[in-house]
């Protein structure tokens, strides 16, 4: 798999179109490391030079700044903020929306300037400019339904992108009762993932595939690696793993194209 | 004689206006309390937004139900408060119906007012059906017992009586007109209150004590709801227009990024920065600024104003995952917190001319359980219809238990401490960042 490090590019005298910021989930957590996979295989078949940080990329710090540890999040910025302006980074492509949020929206104040798109921007993007065509192949006809995440939609207003890509798919796209900015959360947010949640009668992910599980979807569509971790437990919970899948909108493109 | 009661009117409304007028000080003086936040910005985009989203109340129909008919008693609030001008100079100088000139505008009008005022009526009793019998959860939440859900009620009531009274006192009125009684010009239109004529007695001097009973009632109620409002959740008529106005205008993920910080980690990052430094004198005793709030003088003002704004609708609280599924957390409870301390604080300072320790803050009633319960996903946000913000009153909690208290949960420690060592919130080697696209 050909995923040039900025320091490669750098030092055979290139600078790549966009960098591709893969985040904690996707360099570490092996579900999501499927989803990095799968966005750089569509970015190599769609010629586009690209390149990422690897060892020199560190948490984006959105997990500590929505925990209230500033200091933390602070610091983080900044070191990144140094090493993407070492490397005059204009353009990051990012498969998650914290990172895609904090890197847009709280970085600039700090001294980072960049165009952040998300990869579902992105990818809309080379659609648009011819580079990437966008096959049915083996999900045609499948009823999918897309949960937004809170980071990409309500946080940044983008709720037609990924949908844009879906809708090229020549598949059934079904809207869940609270879809768009009254969707609902997957319970990840705002540090969940790293905690247990508080008491209460449900957990959050439960209530969220059940809203997905009544439109009867064959593949629950994410855009977001944590959004994926909980809606895949909320599937396995309802026993609903050999029926649906769940996948991100990187995985469902890529796998059309094989 | 008959100056009597141009002068008590006079005397009512003096005491009326000025007690209002006290309020509205001390309201601004608590809202001060808070920190300066510079929202003197892009003042077009502004009044946009407070024209579509207070005036134009865009943000109500995203419930089309309780949107239409919150529509049609603003609506009534504001035309009706057209009649309001004429009672109070007819209070003042005795006159009576002192726009008749206006022939057949006044008509249309009077006319007007009438069917809104049914309108209003019918969509308040609509209320309380949703709120008493139907039982609507966002109205039934524990947060909404003893005086908020009396509030709730009192102004249903309130509005119900005041528009009875208003057409009360146009059907007495009409009657009076047609019997020729004096002082009672001929002038109006009566579209609903002439089917409540007919049960009226037709005995001039009755109904003359109708007609002045269900006046001077009808307006004593709108002096005294005026004066209500400092008390109540209904602050929203006046404060939702400063409320959007000041609103936050970023994209809603953003969060703020404090400034007391920046300069911190900026020392920490400069290679030239001396550790061993004295601090440089500064000229004042100036405390070290806190990290995070621990009482409403550490929010902003517009956060302040946000609580005053709030109108315990549940709109908020009825999106939150949190809440939906049983957590701890109400983000309209966070709110009525917030508003219920800055009074508290309000009243000590009032009492003793400065502020005086009270060994309290907003951690006496807000739960480190609530705060810890939020997933930050902006739902409450953007479902509020007067743009309050409840998350940036969360994420500031969150930041003094932190940074002040070192109080997060221990998983949430470990995972500051996971980023602070290997750069991820997960125990992994920084080294192995790359590994993915060798597996």
């Amino acid at each position: 798999m050909k995923v040039p490090t900025m320091a490669e590019m750098m030092a055979e005298g290139k600078s790549p179109e966009v960098l591709f910021w893969v985040g904690c989930a996707g360099s570490y957590d092996d579900r999501a490391k499927k989803i990095t996979k799968a966005f750089v295989k569509i970015l190599n078949n769609a010629n586009v030079e690209f390149a990422v940080l690897g060892t020199e990329e560190s948490c984006s710090g959105d997990p500590a700044k929505r925990a209230g540890n500033e200091f933390l999040f602070q610091m983080q910025a900044m070191t990144n903020i140094e090493i993407l302006n070492a490397y005059e980074i204009k353009k990051i492509v990012t498969a998650c929306p914290h990172c895609y949020n904090t890197l847009k929206n709280e970085y600039p104040e700090l001294g980072g300037n960049y165009q952040v798109m998300h990869h579902t921007e992105y990818l809309k993007s080379l659609l648009d400019d011819g580079r990437l065509t966008i096959e049915s192949g083996q999900f045609k006809g499948k009823r999918i339904t897309f949960h937004d995440p809170c980071y990409l939609g309500r946080a940044n207003g983008i709720y037609e992108a990924p949908r844009d890509l879906i809708k090229k798919m020549d598949v059934e796209l079904v809207e869940m009762k609270r879809c768009k900015s009254d969707g609902l959360c997957c319970g990840a947010g705002g540090a969940q993932m790293f905690k247990d949640s508080e008491k209460g009668d449900k957990e959050i992910f439960v209530e969220r595939t059940e809203d997905a599980l009544e439109v009867e979807p064959a593949i629950i569509a994410t855009g977001c690696p944590f959004c994926n971790t909980m809606m895949t437990d909320g599937i396995k919970n309802k026993e609903k793993e050999k029926e649906i899948q769940v996948l991100d909108i990187a995985e469902i493109i890529a796998s059309a194209e094989e | 004689m008959h100056y009597i009661s141009n002068i008590l009117f006079a005397i009512l409304l003096v005491i009326g206006i000025g007690f209002f007028t006290k309020n509205v000080k001390k309201l601004i003086r608590n809202i001060k309390l808070g920190k300066d936040i510079d929202r003197s910005d892009n003042s077009s985009q502004r009044w946009k937004n407070m024209t579509n989203v207070a005036l134009g109340q865009s943000k109500m129909v995203r419930r089309p139900v309780a949107g239409i008919l919150h529509i049609i008693v603003y609506l009534g609030f504001i035309i009706i408060n057209i009649e309001v001008i004429e009672i109070i100079i007819d209070g003042l100088f005795g006159t009576h119906r002192v726009f008749a000139f206006a022939g057949g505008l006044y008509n249309f009008l009077i006319g007007s007012f009438e069917i809104l005022a049914f309108l209003v009526f019918i969509s308040v009793i609509i209320f309380w059906i949703r709120r008493m019998i139907i039982r609507i959860p966002r109205f039934w939440n524990k947060e909404m017992t003893s005086w908020p859900k009396n509030d709730a009620l009192n102004i249903l009531y309130f509005e119900m009586v005041l528009m009875s009274l208003f057409l009360i006192m146009n059907a007495a009125d009409q009657n009076l007109q047609l019997l020729g009684a004096d002082h009672y010009i001929k002038a109006g239109a009566f579209p609903i209150s002439k089917h409540i004529a007919g049960w009226l007695p037709q005995n001039i001097d009755t109904l003359i004590i109708i007609e002045r009973a269900a006046w001077w009632i009808h307006i004593i109620g709108i002096f005294i709801f005026l004066n209500y409002l400092y008390y109540s959740k209904h602050l929203h008529v006046l404060l939702a227009f400063p409320n959007t106005y000041y609103a936050n205008l970023n994209p809603i993920g953003k969060l703020n990024n404090l400034e007391s910080v920046t300069n911190e980690v900026k020392m920490m990052l400069d290679p030239n920065a001396d550790p061993y430094a004295v601090p440089e004198e500064t000229e004042t005793d100036e405390v070290p600024e806190k990290f995070g709030a621990s009482d409403v003088v550490d929010l902003n003002w517009v956060q302040l104003m946000n609580a005053y704004t709030c109108t315990e609708c549940g709109r908020c609280t009825s999106v939150c995952p949190a809440n939906q599924t049983g957590k701890e957390l109400s983000p309209r409870a966070i709110m009525m917190k917030t508003r219920d301390r800055i009074e508290e604080v309000g009243k000590n300072i009032d009492l003793n001319g400065t502020f005086k320790e009270d060994e309290k803050s907003l951690f006496t009633t807000i739960s480190n359980e609530e705060i810890w319960a939020c997933t930050s996903c902006n739902a409450c946000v953007e479902e509020c219809p007067v743009e309050i913000d409840p998350l940036s009153i969360i994420v500031d909690l969150r930041r003094y238990l932190v940074m002040e208290q070192s109080s997060a949960p221990q998983e949430l420690n470990m995972m500051f401490t996971n980023i602070e060592n290997n750069g991820a919130p997960w125990q992994y080697n920084q080294m192995d960042r790359l590994n993915w696209k060798d597996e």
